[in-house]
């Protein structure tokens, strides 16, 4: 029986010949991260091992993005730690304040992750790196403090659902509008165990930066992983972003799919997730109570890259943030916000009356830079939009798009650039 | 190994966040993250468990945010075992290096009502309602996962191999 492009992956770091869905391995890990939250229970972790030091220390990435610059004492300790910690085992891809970003538009970016690889990352958004052609998944702690003794995990192997996706994306339509149809399609345990294999020839018709923000929210259908094939887009991104060398990996022709999914890019309207679950789909024209927002987020290791701003300043473009409306803009690396300002967005973004943040996972979840009131609701490019994640447990959270975000900030309710 | 208390019963997609909010995430310590276990859908919660409690949920149990405080929270709070109809990955594998056990079974999920006293055999995976006076079959861990939780963690079992 053929394998798919994980089970490949997975079987090539294992070792073995073949494996098959269900089976469990011990892989070889490529890269292991962690954050300022998750690394700290990590590194207490390790301090239990018989084993001493890093399994390479080239091999480890460390970013503290989540809530920094630290937002207070306890959060400013925890940093310390993971920094102390980085400094002791000479990690080399320490990434400080400065030079951070948030670590999925990050990693990437530095070339720390590429096609073939397996990477396992304490940060359920680990997964973003699927869409170059890597085996990336999230975990825990406790993996992430293995993985960076041994240089391997184990793994149940994953089925998979393959999505043929055709056709071309509309204006104003964007990855983060594929991925929320797809999880409202699904729902958010649609994939739960299994891989999103994405295929089919409208591929090409997908920027790098929508494939990373697909890629970026399987974990919210509940996949292990998603995974695009490497096709020239990627390898371009590849060679201008990493010196590494890339494999890459081809499902077999009779690799087995669980289910699978059309997706046709041009049928694609604006979707929007509503409260309190991503899974909870409208397209901008199911919607028909208008409601004010209290606060726009553009931003995160979804939807924080130059792509993303591209899309949000052309909209606000001679138009201001509606009174009464904070948007808060934040470019997800220093690379991101540099190429920004060369281009003139952040200039727009401060113009139109929105604010720009340094790197920061902040507001996401509710950690700082954006918290919410009592009540109030946020249109956000972020992931989740579960209770009380960016705030007040009243507080309401609607996911969409840059350029669905950019129009709301405009108007103060949820609307779409063709209604400016 | 078995697991024996009240239930404390949930529903579909408890979600990490809610298990324990972002904003207590500036900690590691462990019984402080416990105080504040399951308080955004559940403020008596952390009143009310006891020492060898059960929490007994639907579908996707945990699913979201891969912090590891969740489960290490649900444990600190003294809670024995967690019962669901499935559970979100991450969660799933938090929890077997952490040593909270936790069991799939849909039946179980179904059937069990808050307050049911329940008592579960971690080796067989046999769940008894003793208020109901019922039994399920949940699914026992594979092997290679029996000898993790055995070894009480990821961490120990580790060391075990290494030694």
């Amino acid at each position: 029986m053929g394998m798919t492009m994980t089970q490949k992956i997975l079987a090539a770091h294992a070792n073995l010949e073949s494996v098959v869905a269900g089976q469990l391995i011990e892989a070889n890990l490529d890269m292991v991260l962690g954050n300022d939250i998750t690394s700290p229970v990590a590194i207490k972790e390790m301090e239990k091992m018989k084993l001493s030091g890093v399994f390479d220390k080239d091999k480890i990435a460390l970013v503290p993005d989540h809530f920094a610059p630290n937002k207070d004492i306890k959060s400013a300790q925890n940093s310390k730690c993971m920094r102390e910690f980085a400094y002791q085992n000479e990690i080399t891809n320490y990434f400080e304040v400065g030079e951070m970003g948030i670590e999925h538009a990050l990693l990437p970016e530095k070339g720390l992750t590429v096609a073939g690889d397996v990477i396992i990352g304490a940060d359920s958004h680990t997964c973003t790196y699927g869409a170059l052609g890597a085996f990336s998944t999230g975990v825990g702690s406790t993996d992430m403090a293995a993985g960076m003794a041994t240089g391997k995990a184990w793994f149940k192997v994953p089925s998979a659902i393959k999505f043929n996706i055709t056709g071309k994306l509309n204006p104003w339509v964007s990855g983060k509008d594929v991925i929320l149809h797809i999880i409202g399609k699904i729902g958010v345990d649609g994939a739960l165990y299994k891989s999103m294999e994405f295929m089919g020839d409208g591929i090409k018709n997908l920027t790098m930066d929508d494939r990373f923000t697909i890629a970026n929210m399987a974990i919210e259908a509940g996949a292990k992983n998603g995974i695009f094939p490497v096709d020239e887009v990627a390898i371009t991104y590849m060679q201008d972003h990493s010196t590494r060398s890339y494999v890459v990996y081809e499902a077999d022709a009779d690799a087995e799919y669980e289910r699978e999914i059309l997706i046709d890019l041009s049928t694609l309207r604006s979707t929007i997730a509503f409260p309190h679950l991503p899974e909870n789909t409208k397209t901008i024209d199911e919607i028909t109570e208008q409601f004010k927002i209290d606060q726009v987020v553009i931003g995160s290791c979804t939807n924080g890259r130059l792509d993303d701003l591209r899309i949000a300043a052309k909209v606000f473009e001679g138009h201001k943030v509606k009174k009464g409306l904070r948007c808060i803009v934040i470019p997800a690396t220093q690379q991101i916000y540099l190429d920004a300002m060369k281009e003139g967005y952040i200039k727009t973004f401060i113009e139109a009356g929105a604010i720009v943040s340094t790197p920061t996972c902040g507001p996401c979840l509710g950690g700082h830079m954006g918290v919410l009131a009592e009540e109030e609701k946020c249109v956000s490019t972020t992931n989740r939009n579960f209770v009380g994640r960016m705030g007040h447990v009243t507080s309401e959270i609607y996911l969409a798009s840059p350029a669905i975000a950019a129009a709301s900030a405009i108007t103060g309710t949820i609307s779409s650039p063709e209604q400016l | 190994m078995k697991a024996n208390g009240h239930v404390f019963k949930y529903g579909d997609n408890v979600d990490t966040d809610v298990i324990i909010p972002a904003r207590y995430l500036n900690t590691t310590d462990y019984m402080e993250l416990a105080s504040h276990c399951m308080e955004d859908i559940d403020k008596d919660f952390v009143k009310n468990v006891k020492k060898g409690d059960l929490i007994v949920a639907t579908k996707n149990f945990g699913c979201g945010s891969s912090r590891e405080h969740a489960p290490i929270a649900i444990k600190a709070a003294g809670v024995s075992c967690v019962i669901a109809e499935t559970f979100a990955r991450i969660f799933y594998r938090n929890s077997i290096n952490i040593g909270l056990p936790i069991v799939e079974c849909k039946e179980a999920a179904n059937r069990i009502e808050a307050g049911d006293e329940v008592e579960v055999d971690f080796q067989t995976g046999v769940i008894v309602n003793i208020t109901k006076n019922e039994t399920y079959q949940g699914q026992p861990f594979p092997e290679f996962m029996q000898k993790i939780i055995k070894a009480e963690g990821l961490i120990p079992y580790i060391n075990q191999k290494n030694s």
